[in-house]
């Protein structure tokens, strides 16, 4: 009975003005509903939620899946040092993957707005086009930015190619920005004020961590060192692609292909921190990222030769819709 | 062989004919693409009506929305017409045996086409006698017809960039479709694109309107949208957001900042537009309007605002997809993200003149130009020593204003706020915010346009550099890209044009011509070739390339002088022949010929030129007859004298002339040489019969020729048809 009361409270408060943890426990709830597995947050330095593994492989191959998770993303060169409104270190996003879409996604995803408080016939809700490419994964995909009053709050995406491969059927992928989003809701101009929980500011749970690992990828990070560190990594991924290549069906089976996209995505963070310190030049930069694109096409096709070996997908093939 | 050949028609002497509708439903197409998909899906379903000879030459009408291609055809007919074929068969000696009998061949082409034996006749053929038969092929339902021609002509619309989403066989278009209405006569075709069947239902506003609306005809259809908060029209759209911006503005006693272009792009972002004002705080207008109007427009799709003083206003016009915003909550929306824009810019604006603009020189070595052509630090230099090479040949040659240290101080900063915080964030301020820091920073103001300038022109129909250093570092910048990506293979080839040399020639091309600068196309050619030498990337240019520059920009040259000043293309071809090194001086012939031409003896004179042309290709290789110099003593005719003579004296007068560039007097004189020319060549025969006779005309004519081709080729002339 008690706690049934403290829901009511939260309820009539949360249509108020949710506070951020509440976006994201609506987003979520609203997308558990829609069939996505909740997932968490990788636990590996990533530039965007498309890294996390259930983004980046669960669209290759025919399977369908449903997931959404809040992904932490680590953008270094947009660390102000918590000192700008709006620029961030790092920011959360809210990662779904329908896969293969429904036809009326779009309705699916302005439900969810309105599931966030947001009245859609009271607000200027728009599609505008903006297509979306990660050089590093080697992926695309076709779609818009959605404009709220003028704000962009999600990039929604028909993926089309990633890792350097087609992809059939394709998936959707919603980014929802969350601190944006919070920030509109509250009607707050700078997001170390946004409320993140009852008590708790957005300063105070994150504001240190901006600092830090701003002074950190712009002033202390060793450029030596992270070169090193960038080049263990490959070395390792690479020695394990090979690895796999000249593998037994049996061995490939269990093969840590994963381990090696790991592997891919501390290359990812470190190559960011470079770039971030200042210290690459021009010609590096587009060799550094294709070096890690190779890792990530290659990865992509490992993964995929290892599903087909599988005795059993995952779940079950496409359903008809699109 | 078998050949068909229609003959008559049958049976279609009335005819009925309905209306087409088509709408295809899409999720939101890119604002910019819009117009033109539905220009090509006019010119697309004309074509397939035309073929399949279902209408009566009515045009099919398109146009678009966010949301829809929309095409309909106020007459097609129901049914194609009937047509009577005769299809010709085996040969009458295979068909009918020696008794006249049918054979089997002749059987088995009967049977084919359902008919006896007995139907067949013979035709008469350039290849001998044959079989034929007559046969009534009936005309197609329409309905059927557009079942398969409408998927069709949907899939053809060309796009920039295409997806697929039902798999990677399926459709490819630019986004989904997601409903189709296709309508003949009021009736649903059975057709189906992409997955989805054509009905009779379209779907009015995402969030004003009803989701499934019954249409029975065009009308019916743009009423019913109308109420569902959908303007189908675009003159529609275009027309309320015009009438609310101005209202609005009015309201305040202020007016928009007129934008062709933007209007235009939010016509095609909204179904149903609606404009709103709104405000910002006015410290924001101590940042300069460039930076405020771009922000606002490129970044929000927002129109400026001025006062009566033409001053900006703290205001902004936005344009909504919707009807109105009763509550104001779009309105604070959108000034709450204006706000954050413009704190981005005003902390860019003051971090970027914490220190000065040469100081971000250094940085420009890591930013890259192009991969074999380098930095832009390495472009710098090179634009450097270019502009201070035209300054320096400009001055020596008189012109007051050409300073080659303001060349060589603007070319120098020119790039600079590529590496400024403000630039990075809004890429379309490139050139002006360098030219605002270096004037916020006290550099002489020739040198602030400069820089603030040097992109232009823009297009063909912008502006250029508003002084002369600017013209100058635009020139070099250009001419340094030019001859850089030709040299490394980038020239552009068919539609891909990815460095924008084309825009470059252009603007070349149009800053000589504007300010009638004296440029030796080919020395300034040689000039930046030098440069991409001398320093980083240290690339040799071969006279091929120059050439192939040189080429180019004479190309867009023409480009202009067609389009934009209207000379014509003989015009353009007899004085660029004669000549193209210097674009103003080839202007000033190319006027003086359009000028002359009028004139009773041009035109007449010019035929001659052709022939004389002709004649002298005729005469083969010069080595094998032309004299050093014409010998008067080997004439034989008085006319052949009085053309020497007059040719001699025309031609000193026209020397005169064109010295100071009095092209039109010179070419006045040279058509009074008309009478001296029709006399020769009515008198004398050219190729006579003695060989030093023979020669020496000859080369009367290529002395002629030669002497009064130097303005003009004049046997490029295409003399008007009388």
């Amino acid at each position: 009975m008690k706690s049934q009361v403290k829901h009511e409270e939260k309820k009539s408060q949360k249509l108020l003005e949710p506070s951020f943890q509440d976006l994201i426990l609506e987003l979520e709830e609203f997308w558990a509903d829609r069939d996505c597995v909740l997932q968490q947050p990788y636990d590996i330095e990533v530039g965007a939620g498309t890294m996390h593994p259930e983004t980046f492989l669960r669209v290759l191959g025919p399977e369908a899946y449903r997931v959404a998770y809040v992904q932490p993303s680590r953008r270094p060169a947009d660390g102000r040092y918590g000192e700008n409104p709006n620029r961030l270190y790092k920011h959360l996003q809210l990662q779904v993957i329908l896969k293969p879409p429904p036809a009326d996604i779009q309705n699916l995803y302005l439900q969810s707005i309105r599931a966030i408080g947001i009245k859609l016939s009271e607000h200027d809700i728009r599609f505008e086009e903006d297509n979306w490419e990660s050089p590093t994964l080697g992926a695309w995909g076709i779609g818009w930015q959605v404009l709220l009053d003028g704000l962009e709050i999600t990039q929604f995406t028909y993926f089309q190619q990633c890792g350097g491969i087609d992809l059939d059927p394709v998936s959707v992928e919603l980014t929802y920005g969350l601190d944006r989003i919070a920030a509109y809701l509250q009607s707050v101009d700078n997001v170390f004020d946004l409320r993140w929980s009852c008590h708790r500011r957005y300063g105070e749970v994150r504001l240190a961590e901006e600092q830090q690992f701003s002074a950190y990828s712009f002033d202390y990070a060793n450029p030596e060192i992270t070169r090193k560190l960038f080049d263990l990594h490959e070395r390792e991924a690479n020695a394990l692609l090979e690895a796999f290549g000249q593998a037994s069906d049996e061995v490939k089976r269990r093969f840590p292909v994963l381990a090696a996209y790991d592997q891919c995505l501390k290359c990812s963070h470190l190559f960011n921190v470079l770039d971030s310190r200042g210290v690459i030049s021009v010609t590096e930069r587009a060799t550094l990222i294709g070096r890690v694109r190779q890792i990530a096409c290659r990865i992509a096709n490992a993964y995929l030769a290892q599903r087909s070996l599988a005795s059993a997908p995952v779940s079950k093939a496409v359903r008809g819709e699109a | 062989m078998k050949s068909e050949a229609p003959t008559h028609s049958n049976n279609n002497t009335k005819r009925e004919f309905a209306q087409f509708f088509l709408e295809v439903g899409c999720e939101e197409i890119p604002a910019g693409m819009i117009c033109g998909a539905a220009k090509e899906l006019q010119i697309i379903l004309n074509k397939y009506l035309a073929l399949e000879k279902l209408t009566d030459g009515t045009e099919v009408i398109a146009f678009g929305a966010p949301r829809r291609l929309v095409a309909t055809c106020p007459h097609v007919w129901l049914k194609q017409e009937d047509i009577q074929r005769q299809i010709t068969g085996p040969p009458k000696s295979a068909a009918f045996d020696g008794q006249n009998a049918p054979t089997r061949v002749a059987q088995g082409f009967a049977a084919k086409y359902g008919v006896g034996v007995e139907k067949l006749f013979v035709v008469s053929t350039p290849r001998g006698e044959y079989v034929a038969v007559e046969q009534l092929v009936a005309g197609r339902a329409a309905a059927e017809r557009l079942a398969e021609i409408v998927p069709r002509a949907i899939a053809e619309i060309p796009w920039p960039k295409t997806m697929y989403w039902t798999g990677a066989s399926g459709l490819r278009f630019i986004r989904p479709i997601r409903w189709v209405v296709a309508l003949l006569g009021g009736r649903a075709l059975r057709l189906e694109i992409a997955g989805v069947a054509a009905g009779a239902a379209t779907t009015g506003h995402r969030f004003l309107g009803k989701s499934s609306i019954a249409v029975s005809s065009y009308n019916d259809y743009l009423g019913k949208l109308e109420k569902n908060y959908v303007l189908a029209l675009p003159a529609k759209r275009h027309e309320k957001v015009d009438r609310e911006l101005s209202k609005l503005a009015a309201g305040k006693g202020l007016r928009v900042h007129a934008d062709a272009a933007l209007l235009e792009l939010v016509v095609y972002l909204n179904e149903y537009p609606s404009a709103i004002l709104g405000n910002f705080d006015p410290t924001y207008l101590e940042l300069p309007e460039e930076i405020l109007i771009t922000v606002m427009r490129d970044h929000q799709k927002y129109f400026a605002l001025r006062r009566r003083d033409g001053r900006l206003a703290p205001n902004f016009l936005a344009v909504i997809n919707l009807d109105r915003d009763a509550k104001g909550l779009v309105c604070a929306g959108h000034e709450r993200v204006l706000r954050a824009r413009f704190a981005d810019a005003k902390f860019f604006w003051e971090l970027d003149q914490k220190c000065r603009l040469a100081d971000y020189l250094p940085k420009l070595a890591s930013v890259v130009f192009q991969a074999k052509l380098g930095s832009y630090g390495e472009k710098v230099e090179r634009i450097r020593a270019l502009s201070r090479w035209f300054a320096e040949q400009w001055f020596a040659r008189g012109i007051q204003q050409a300073r080659v240290a303001h060349a060589d101080r603007a070319a120098e900063l020119a790039k600079c706020d590529l590496v400024t915080g403000l630039v990075r964030e809004f890429t379309e301020l490139q050139g002006i915010v360098g030219g605002l820091y270096a004037k916020a920073q006290g550099e002489p103001e020739e040198v602030c346009w400069a820089v603030y300038d040097h992109y232009r022109p823009t297009g063909l129909d912008e502006p250029t550099p508003r002084n002369l250093t600017g013209a100058t570092v635009s020139i070099a910048d250009k001419l340094d890209t030019l001859v850089g990506c030709f040299a490394v293979g980038l020239a552009p080839t068919g539609s891909s044009d990815p460095f924008g040399l084309r825009r470059a020639g252009l603007g070349v091309v149009k800053i000589i011509l504007e300010r009638k600068l004296p440029v030796s196309l080919s020395e300034s050619i040689s000039a930046a070739a030098r440069g991409l030498f001398g320093y980083s990337p240290k690339l040799k240019v071969t006279p091929e390339i120059e050439k192939s520059v040189g080429d180019f920009l004479v190309e867009r040259a023409r480009y202009v002088f067609l389009e934009r000043e209207g000379f014509a293309y003989d015009e353009i071809n007899a004085v660029l022949a004669a000549g193209a090194d210097d674009l103003v001086d080839a202007q000033d012939r190319i006027a003086a010929v359009r000028e002359i031409r009028k004139t009773r003896n041009f035109e007449p004179l010019a035929v001659s030129f052709k022939r004389v042309r002709k004649i002298l290709e005729k005469a083969g290789s010069e080595k094998k007859w032309r004299f050093p110099a014409v010998r008067p003593e080997l004439f034989q005719e008085e006319a052949e004298r009085k053309l020497h003579a007059a040719a001699h004296r025309v031609a000193a007068e026209a020397q005169g002339h064109k010295k100071v560039r009095g092209y039109r007097e010179a070419l006045q004189g040279i058509a009074k040489l008309r009478p001296e020319v029709d006399e020769f060549f009515d008198r004398v025969l050219v190729m006579a019969e003695q060989e030093d006779i023979r020669r020496n005309r000859l080369t009367l004519l290529a002395e002629l020729l030669s002497e009064f081709s130097t303005i003009a080729d004049f046997s490029e002339i295409v003399a008007a048809e009388k």
